[in-house]
């Protein structure tokens, strides 16, 4: 078993596309994923520095009407720039997810915006207020998506350090307990916080069965005091909130001068080349991209490469690709059932659904289309539970609602994204490839309407399994 | 592939129309109907947004008229719950329940959750019924808890009803989720291929079964169009309009979650949870109060409706929030987010026209950090009661794995 053309789309991106070519052998797919990221010049990534502006003059239009005086004129204008503000944020969100589904639809590399998903979901962080959820777009342009053929360490870096996981994680109110200002303001309380520094070994490093202790989840969270969020700089080390003297984490000590950044830079290095993490990360690739149960000659093979490279992640990914159980055949009832998300998004590729549709939307449609579809089917987009992520096992997703919503989708939306909807049984040739069951090319052939016919096709097992 | 495929009997039947009357299906009776531990239910409404408790059941106090200027102002309901508690008037629904023995309230409780108010926090800790807001991996629901721990827990259905996932039903006993507004428009000849394609995937296959009959029970489905009564043109038109929730009616998308566990619970589910949302009163509680409190009345009600006097008689609702709210109104004619609440009770199980629970003082001394409400009990020690009463857990289960770090304490006769 070695490489196939059709599941190098499925499994490895968002499925085939009437219009996009896919890789032509693994070479391909590891040059596209280790080439600069082409550019898509109607849709620009926005950056930190651009969002930061945008939330904080949100927020300062906010104070002006606090301040305005009730009942003037000028409050009721103030009022109304705020609400006309707020709705062009609001818009500008849904600009963001149009954008990061025009890309699933239309790049080549698949692999790439796969990776950006699978990573986003492990360092989960959605906003838990207003101003975090719009900033979450570019935290996964500027923390993630760099990072995705990179080193392990500097994503790790990136993200956990990012205001966005420092807000989610409670980082922003973790004090050094012996810290100057906690002595200056003892009436204050302030302490330490060790949530980041718990989800940092349990969750993003050396995962839940790694071999750390409690002690080393306090003395990370000691060693992470004086990371913190300043509104107008983004991320920031303030010494005097970090708490005095090293610390050890691991058997290693940090910190032994003035507390500084680079020692947190240095132990989530160390963190990132152990191990467990190699075992971690890995396993949870192998899982989500090949199979529940992986090969375990496959996780040997991308772990050892994993610690050669220092966590080069295009390596591991290559090791993955090179592995002939990664391309294991898909059958009736055998392969990893898609998650919404990949489901959806596949289905729209499928579709070759025009670029302009995404640029256009409006976010009132866009949460009619996607938003709450999304949510029936279990997967409200980017909004997990917890710093998890969203559950990985098939059997989570593949329910009677997920199903019911899925079908509701298929029959619905797909007649709404497109002028002209395609002939079914072309669809399902274009969208199955050769090895299309003869069940799904007779569905096709049989089907009553166009709608119908093409609801058939996405909602067979051929499509949802891969 | 030819025409003797098409013409077996399928999973689906012959002939699915309009509305489907599945119930009768043996295909829908779930394993559990026949050996359900015992006949009483639980119901549980998470209320998001942080319900004020002082405003649903208002003591008769001068110290908090004087905090709460313009939501105490009106006249008062006249609803009298117990001596000096008024129910507010926008529950006046609610009012049948409580001559009727059906209704009771716990004042100044709240769960383990303290100083940082974050509603997203606050629904994380009461949900998980935990101490801590629970974090990592292996998250996990009280309620799903619960059943793992009862007697015959494999034998028990539990529906989550509602679009959103809850933490709540989470975890590794099976919940039934289901949420009313799904719902697709399919042909039947449309549903024959759909089996047809899912043959060889049982899995698949089973679930999407599923999803037709529930569909079917709540007005969306299967519908006959070529051979049956409905035109083509007018199955399109329903087709087109399934991506549309106004067409499904969005204002009463509370009464078809209630309808809908109300429907399950009659027949084999003895557990359901579902939301409801909008009660993070910020500005003009007087007015934004009146939906949120509209819909629970509605809830409540189509709860007892819908499972008839026999199963109502079996059952306890409890409806809880992540946290109370500022016992002083703010500058905007509401309230912020705050410590100490309410909890609701309703059901024909519990022992009702009772306001249970202490309520601290409305001096600022009285008050947790000199602004909430100071709870003065664990909400969680209620809801463990309420279903020790009605499943017989033993109290190690509920201080253990359910709700752990929680003390059961003494009795306080939730149930009649």
């Amino acid at each position: 078993m070695g490489f196939d053309p059709d599941i190098a789309q499925t499994r490895f991106g968002y499925g085939l596309s009437p219009k996009v070519t896919g890789p032509a052998d693994i070479t391909d797919m590891v040059a596209l994923l280790r080439a600069k990221e082409p550019e898509m010049p109607w849709f620009p990534l926005p950056s930190d520095a651009e969002m930061r502006e945008k939330m904080l003059a949100l927020l300062d239009a906010r104070r002006k009407i606090s301040k305005a005086e009730k009942g003037s004129d000028a409050h009721q204008a103030l009022q109304e720039a705020f609400k006309t503000a707020r709705r062009a944020a609001k818009q500008e969100g849904a600009k963001w997810i149009g954008a990061t589904l025009a890309r699933r639809v239309w790049s080549r590399d698949g692999l790439r915006e796969r990776l950006v998903a699978f990573w986003n979901d492990h360092f989960s962080a959605p906003g838990k207020n207003v101003i975090y959820r719009y900033t979450e777009a570019a935290y996964v342009a500027n923390a993630i998506r760099p990072h995705v053929n990179g080193r392990f360490e500097d994503m790790l870096i990136a993200a956990v350090l990012h205001p966005q996981m420092l807000h989610f994680l409670d980082q922003n109110t973790s004090v050094g307990p012996n810290s100057t200002i906690a002595k200056k303001r003892s009436e204050k309380n302030l302490g330490l916080n060790e949530n980041l520094a718990r989800e940092i070994l349990e969750l993003h490093t050396l995962g839940v069965g790694g071999g750390y202790t409690q002690k080393d989840v306090r003395q990370l969270a000691e060693l992470l005091t004086g990371v913190t969020t300043i509104q107008k700089k983004g991320t920031a080390f303030l010494a005097k909130r970090a708490e005095p003297g090293a610390e050890t984490v691991l058997g290693k000590e940090y910190g032994k001068r003035r507390a500084r950044m680079a020692d947190v830079h240095a132990v989530l290095r160390d963190l990132a080349r152990h191990p467990d993490t190699a075992r971690h990360i890995t396993r949870k690739l192998a899982v989500h991209f090949v199979s529940e149960t992986p090969d375990e000659d496959l996780l040997v093979s991308m772990g050892a490469r994993y610690l050669e490279t220092d966590g080069d992640l295009a390596e591991v990914m290559e090791a993955m690709l090179r592995h002939p159980a990664a391309w294991a055949a898909v059958g009736p009832g055998v392969g990893n059932f898609k998650q919404p998300e990949l489901f959806v998004s596949s289905s729209l590729r499928a579709l070759a659904v025009p670029k302009e549709r995404f640029r256009d939307v409006k976010s009132q449609e866009l949460e009619r289309l996607l938003g709450t579809p999304l949510r029936m089917m279990g997967q409200p987009w980017r909004r997990p539970f917890g710093p998890d992520g969203f559950e990985e096992a098939d059997s989570y997703w593949l329910t009677p609602q997920g199903m019911a919503a899925r079908l509701q989708w298929a029959l619905g939306v797909p007649a709404e994204v497109l002028e002209d909807l395609p002939d079914p049984r072309q669809f399902a040739e274009t969208t199955l490839g050769p090895q299309m069951p003869g069940a799904v090319k007779f569905a096709a052939e049989a089907a009553e309407s166009r709608r119908e016919g093409i609801a058939l096709v996405l909602m067979s097992p051929a499509f949802q399994r891969v | 592939m030819d025409k003797a495929v098409m013409d077996r009997r399928g999973f689906l039947g012959r002939g699915l129309s309009v509305g489907c009357s599945l119930a009768a299906s043996p295909l829908m009776t779930p394993v559990s109907f026949a050996a359900t531990g015992g006949e009483n239910r639980l119901v549980v409404i998470i209320l998001r947004g942080g319900l004020d408790g002082l405003d649903l059941v208002q003591p008769d106090d001068a110290a908090l008229r004087q905090l709460r200027p313009t939501l105490l102002a009106g006249p008062r309901s006249g609803l009298e719950l117990t001596e000096g508690m008024m129910l507010h008037a926008a529950a006046k629904p609610l009012w049948p329940l409580w001559q009727a023995g059906e209704l009771a309230f716990v004042q100044g409780v709240s769960t383990p959750y303290r100083n940082k108010r974050s509603h997203f926090d606050g629904q994380d800790l009461l949900e998980a019924g935990t101490i801590e807001v629970p974090s990592g991996t292996g998250r996990d629901g009280w309620l799903n808890r619960m059943l793992q721990t009862m007697p015959n827990s494999t034998m028990t259905t539990a529906y989550a009803v509602g679009a959103d996932p809850m933490l709540l039903s989470q975890g590794a006993a099976e919940v039934e989720t289901w949420s009313p507004d799904v719902g697709f428009v399919l042909s039947s000849q449309g549903a024959r291929l759909l089996e047809l394609t899912m043959e060889r995937d049982p899995e698949m296959a089973l679930a999407m079964q599923k999803a037709i009959l529930l569909a079917g029970e709540d007005g969306g489905g299967v519908f006959e169009a070529s051979d049956g009564g409905m035109m083509a043109d007018e199955l399109d038109t329903m087709m087109d309009a399934q991506m549309n929730p106004k067409g499904r009616g969005r204002a009463n998308a509370h009464l078809r979650v209630a309808s809908f566990a109300a429907q399950q619970l009659r027949d084999a589910a003895r557990v359901a949870c579902f939301s409801i949302g909008g009660w993070d009163t910020h500005a003009a509680q007087a007015r934004t109060l009146k939906t949120p409190l509209k819909h629970l009345s509605d809830s409540l009600r189509a709860l007892k409706n819908g499972m008839g006097p026999d199963v109502w008689a079996r059952t306890t609702v409890l409806a809880m929030t992540e946290f109370g709210r500022t016992v002083a109104e703010n500058g905007t004619k509401g309230t912020d987010h705050g410590t100490g609440g309410l909890m609701v009770m309703a059901g024909g199980a519990i022992r009702g026209q009772k306001v249970h629970g202490q309520l601290a003082g409305f001096e600022e001394a009285d008050l947790f950090q000199r602004r909430d409400l100071m709870p003065t009990d664990d909400v969680r020690r209620y809801a463990a009661w309420a279903i020790r009463e009605s499943f017989g857990l033993d109290r190690s289960a509920l201080e253990g794995v359910v709700f752990p770090g929680m003390q059961l304490g003494n009795a306080p006769g939730l149930l009649a």
